[in-house]
């Protein structure tokens, strides 16, 4: 960086000055205003006090509010959907063309499907092709499972039927968690949640199986939901049928499937063996989550007091636990 | 007054002003306490924490703004501060002049020939800018997506204001640093576009760890000040204790030392301060070189050159630390400082080659993705490692401290300690809590290190968002950390011994720490009744320590009635308080047993902050049997224990 000597010639002298004067006179200015245009007299806010992400949409249709179908005595889950969709009037009245959908389905553990602990691929496949034959533009498939995320998606086969039917998996890297409040709730504050793949889509379909869970009483579509938790999440298990009430009033979904084809009756969620399944034929799609699992409960022989988180998310507006109340659908093979 | 004189005063001053900083950095209301007096004012001054700050945070904290001063001064006058004001430049000053007496002029003016090494300052300086600029650079590329039209309005205008400049030759552009620009500019734009919030652009502050105000506050915050007033006890009753204060001295001791050798080592080879100002020089409209009056050579004005800069031949610029030695040693009045640039001519830079200044960018900008690959700001989090109060999550602090001290210095109870490696290569120096040392845990209605902290890693609160209340009701008390209780080395827990001074010394109310009682069988405490003789007892068999169970703690049972309180003991007997508990005398040859009733304590999570008195304060002095760790502090929400 060397600059050749400056002269002493007296006018290139005062050029060279003058030059100088105005550098550093800008300098000055610059550096004054920089400083200024940054000043921050008061301090740096505490990480609690930080931006938020956006609210989550409301994902459901008005017009299908309480809408409940139950297929009774199927055990090939593609049947049993189908069905399931036509009782509710066809798909084609929830996924409308160009529509941006997420499944939601339930990743938790590198386990294979056999194992039934978490959504099985069968479903996650006919629910894509079904949406992407109503119109849908996109269909993603999300959820931030406990296990090894990239693991999950693999060994469930989650990964290949979802490309298999022209989805494409979202795995919950860190960028696509964002700090969430949801509104009226006393755990969810400020905490990581999976919010960059909701907030890309217009519709979200919930995809859970039925399973024994010895801290909730069970796993089903509401506690689907804590797969859209970031985060050291597992502290909300001091608490779990309220994050699971919050959950439920956090998202609301355009429709959720419960798949009881195969129930997890004991060792659950993460069962690991086929003797803690029964096939129980039986698979629910409605838009009240409340409902649905309410419906399910009873496949794994428990009431509702086994499980106060319906009854919690009933109290908060969020369905009903009264399924009959709704009429549901049922069909029977 | 010659003006050497008055250079000389003014270092005095300001070397006084700066130890008297450091002594009020006291707690306290008396005068020379701390009560208002601008402590942090010599820091603040210093535009190198200010930038930093700035780079890293895209804020200017508070008095950090007087940074702008300085560059303004120095933009006028040249390196004035690191010759008249830096108390580091004098104390270098005044050691190379011990250095250098007896010395003849001939090897004195060795000493100040200029070295290729002077360039290493720029190389820090550039590094730990570079590796601060994660902060501003994401904040320009994010604003590419959220900023809307002002962003691409500057984007454009940025460039053809200095293309205009350029044209009418008001500046000069340097078309390789243009093209490095505007070429890193463009890939960060497309990688913001391809990879929004990838991760790429992670700032780290390590400009206190060398910059030379940072360096001699924590120097003699934490060695110097501790080892005089240990014996003096004016600042501290008891004797200040730092761990790993040694090393911190050793490097004050060698920088020190190194001015016997080279004047100013530090000034001319290592501070990024004084290269930060170098830099600025350039442009100052007063300078120092000769005059159109022909020189004689004699040289006698790089005899005492403390910046190393040739006042004979082209001066360099950017090393004058306008000591003024050459113009009191020209015997014929041709050094000057002046408007004018020396007749000999001028360097603006030591030789700072392109792929240098390339290199120390670079390497700035990965080194701190790097130093956070060992996750000590994320998952591997140390729960070791406790904050002071108001300091923000890891990341936000790491990207302000300067690792000065302060927060260290004027902590009253001592228990604010710099951090070797704990935290990671990243967190050296910065300030960790120790409740074993100490007087007394931290104080829990004290906010004077959040206060003192000049870069705000330690954000003001109030004793109000402390303790939460007033305000903060809502949110509770600030959490710093938690007590557990180690149930292997508590005495009620693990050795039948009553003590529980970690419950009374609980400061907060309610008490977070509660006990529940048991009675407990003591070791070898079952006997059969020899005989009972109203409230004395006496024991078939048993050789007591006279007045063992007399405490108050101990009971005695016999079968299933209510255990009487001990009042007294004999080798074989014991004498019994509260008679009521029995209805009748058991009789001889039945078996009884003595209890002990321990208070046994546990930790509230709810209401714990982690002050860590009890800890302090725990009997087990060597690893305590309560200790906090920064499980479920506040800063980090993440680390929250319960719901």
């Amino acid at each position: 960086m060397n600059r050749p000597s400056e002269h002493n010639n007296t006018l290139q002298d005062r050029r060279a000055f003058l030059r100088r004067l105005a550098c550093s006179a800008l300098g000055i200015v610059g550096a004054g205003a920089l400083g200024l245009a940054f000043w921050d007299r008061q301090g740096p806010l505490p990480e609690a006090a930080r931006a938020l992400a956006a609210p989550i949409p409301d994902f459901s249709l008005p017009e299908q509010a309480g809408k409940v179908a139950l297929v009774r005595g199927i055990s090939d889950r593609i049947r049993g959907v189908e069905l399931a969709f036509q009782a509710l009037g066809g798909l084609e009245g929830f996924i409308r063309p160009g529509d941006h959908v997420l499944l939601k389905v339930n990743a938790a553990f590198a386990l294979p499907p056999a194992l039934c602990a978490t959504t099985h691929p069968d479903l996650v496949t006919r629910v894509s092709q079904l949406c992407l034959q109503a119109g849908a533009d996109r269909v993603w498939v999300t959820d931030n499972p406990i296990n090894d995320p990239a693991s999950c998606f693999a060994l469930t086969g989650i990964d290949a039927a979802a490309r298999a039917a022209g989805a494409r998996v979202l795995l919950p890297t860190e960028d696509r968690f964002a700090p969430y409040t949801v509104p009226g709730a006393d755990l969810i504050r400020h905490w990581p949640t999976l919010t960059a793949p909701l907030q890309r889509v217009n519709k979200v379909i919930g995809l859970a199986p039925v399973k024994d869970h010895h801290r909730s009483g069970a796993s089903m579509t509401l506690k689907n939901w804590y797969g859209l938790l970031g985060g050291r999440r597992n502290i909300f298990h001091q608490q779990i049928h309220t994050i699971i009430t919050e959950l439920a009033m956090m998202i609301k979904p355009t429709l959720v499937i419960l798949d009881g084809t195969m129930s997890m009756m004991h060792n659950g969620p993460t069962g690991g063996s086929l003797d803690d399944l029964k096939p129980t034929y039986t698979l629910i799609a409605g838009t009240d989550g409340v409902a649905v699992d309410a419906m399910g409960a009873e496949l794994l022989e428990r009431t509702l007091d086994h499980l106060p988180h319906l009854r919690m998310a009933e109290e908060k507006g969020v369905g009903t636990v009264d399924y009959e109340s709704l009429k549901p659908e049922v069909v029977t093979i | 007054m010659s003006i050497l004189t008055a250079r000389r005063i003014t270092q005095l001053f300001f070397f006084a002003l700066f130890l008297w900083f450091c002594i009020v950095t006291t707690l306290g209301e008396r005068w020379w306490q701390l009560r208002g007096w601008p402590v942090n004012w010599l820091l603040e001054l210093n535009p190198l924490t200010g930038l930093g700050v700035l780079l890293a945070t895209r804020t200017v904290y508070a008095g950090l703004l007087w940074g702008v001063v300085t560059i303004a001064l120095t933009l006028v006058l040249g390196r004035f501060f690191c010759g008249w004001v830096c108390p580091f430049g004098a104390l270098q000053q005044a050691v190379g002049y011990l250095g250098k007496r007896g010395l003849n002029r001939a090897r004195k003016i060795a000493r100040n020939r200029p070295h290729p090494a002077q360039r290493i300052k720029y190389w820090l300086l550039l590094f730990m800018l570079a590796a601060a600029a994660a902060g501003m650079l994401r904040w320009v590329l994010e604003s590419a997506r959220h900023g809307g039209w002002w962003f691409w309005a500057l984007l454009v205008a940025l460039p053809a204001v200095l293309a205009l400049l350029a044209a009418l030759r008001v500046v000069r552009l340097r078309r390789d640093a243009a093209w490095a620009a505007g070429g890193a500019l463009a890939l960060g734009l497309l990688l913001e576009w391809l990879l929004p919030r990838g991760g790429w652009l992670v700032p780290s502050l390590q400009t206190g760890l060398l910059d030379p105000i940072a360096l001699v506050h924590r120097s003699v915050n934490l060695v110097l000040l501790p080892l005089a007033d240990g014996p003096l006890k004016v600042t501290a009753a008891l004797p200040r204790v730092y761990p790993g204060a040694a090393l911190i001295g050793m490097f004050f001791l060698l920088f020190t030392l190194l001015s016997l050798r080279v004047p100013r080592f530090y000034c001319r080879f290592i501070c990024p301060l004084g290269a930060l100002f170098g830099l600025l020089a350039r442009w100052s409209v007063w300078r120092i070189g000769k005059g159109q009056t022909p020189c004689t050579d004699c040289r006698r004005c790089e005899a005492d050159c403390e910046g190393a800069c040739t006042p004979t031949e082209a001066l360099i610029t950017s090393e004058c630390v306008l000591c003024l030695n050459c113009l009191d040693a020209c015997r014929h009045g041709i050094m000057g400082y002046r408007l004018q640039t020396s007749a000999a001519g001028e360097q603006l830079l030591p030789d700072l080659q392109r792929r240098q200044v390339v290199t120390a960018i670079a390497t700035g900008l990965v080194a701190a993705p790097l130093l956070r690959l060992d996750g000590m700001a994320g998952a591997d989090w140390n729960p070791a490692v406790i904050r002071p109060p108001g300091a923000l999550d890891e990341a936000a602090f790491l990207a302000r401290c300067i690792k000065c001290g302060q927060c260290m210095r004027v902590c009253p109870t001592n228990v604010v300690h710099p951090a070797t490696l704990q935290s990671g290569l990243e967190g050296l120096w910065t300030p960790m809590l120790n409740f074993r040392v100490g007087t007394s845990g931290c104080q829990f209605n004290c906010v004077a290190c959040s206060r003192v902290c000049p870069t705000a890693a330690l954000r003001p609160i109030s004793v109000a968002e402390r303790m939460g209340t007033g305000a903060y009701a809502e949110e509770g008390p600030l959490r710093i950390g938690m007590a557990f209780v180690d149930h292997g080395r508590c005495l009620p827990w693990a050795m039948d011994t009553p003590c529980i001074v970690c419950q009374e010394n609980c400061p907060v109310s309610p008490k977070a720490i509660f006990t529940r009682d048991v009675l407990q069988p003591v070791r070898d405490g079952a006997f059969a009744l020899h005989a009972v003789n109203g409230d004395r007892l006496s024991a078939a068999d048993a050789d007591w320590v006279p007045g063992r169970f007399a405490t108050g703690d101990y009971f005695c049972r016999v079968d299933q009635m209510a255990p009487r309180p001990i009042v007294a003991n004999t080798e074989r007997s014991l004498t019994l308080g509260d008679p009521a508990a029995w209805p009748q005398h058991p009789a001889a040859g039945r078996s009884a047993e003595i209890l002990v009733r321990l208070q046994q304590p546990y930790v509230d999570p709810h209401r714990c902050i982690g002050c860590g008195v009890c800890e302090h304060e725990c009997p087990v002095q060597g690893r305590r049997a309560i200790r906090v760790t920064a499980e479920n502090e506040s800063r980090n929400r993440a680390h929250r224990l319960t719901t």
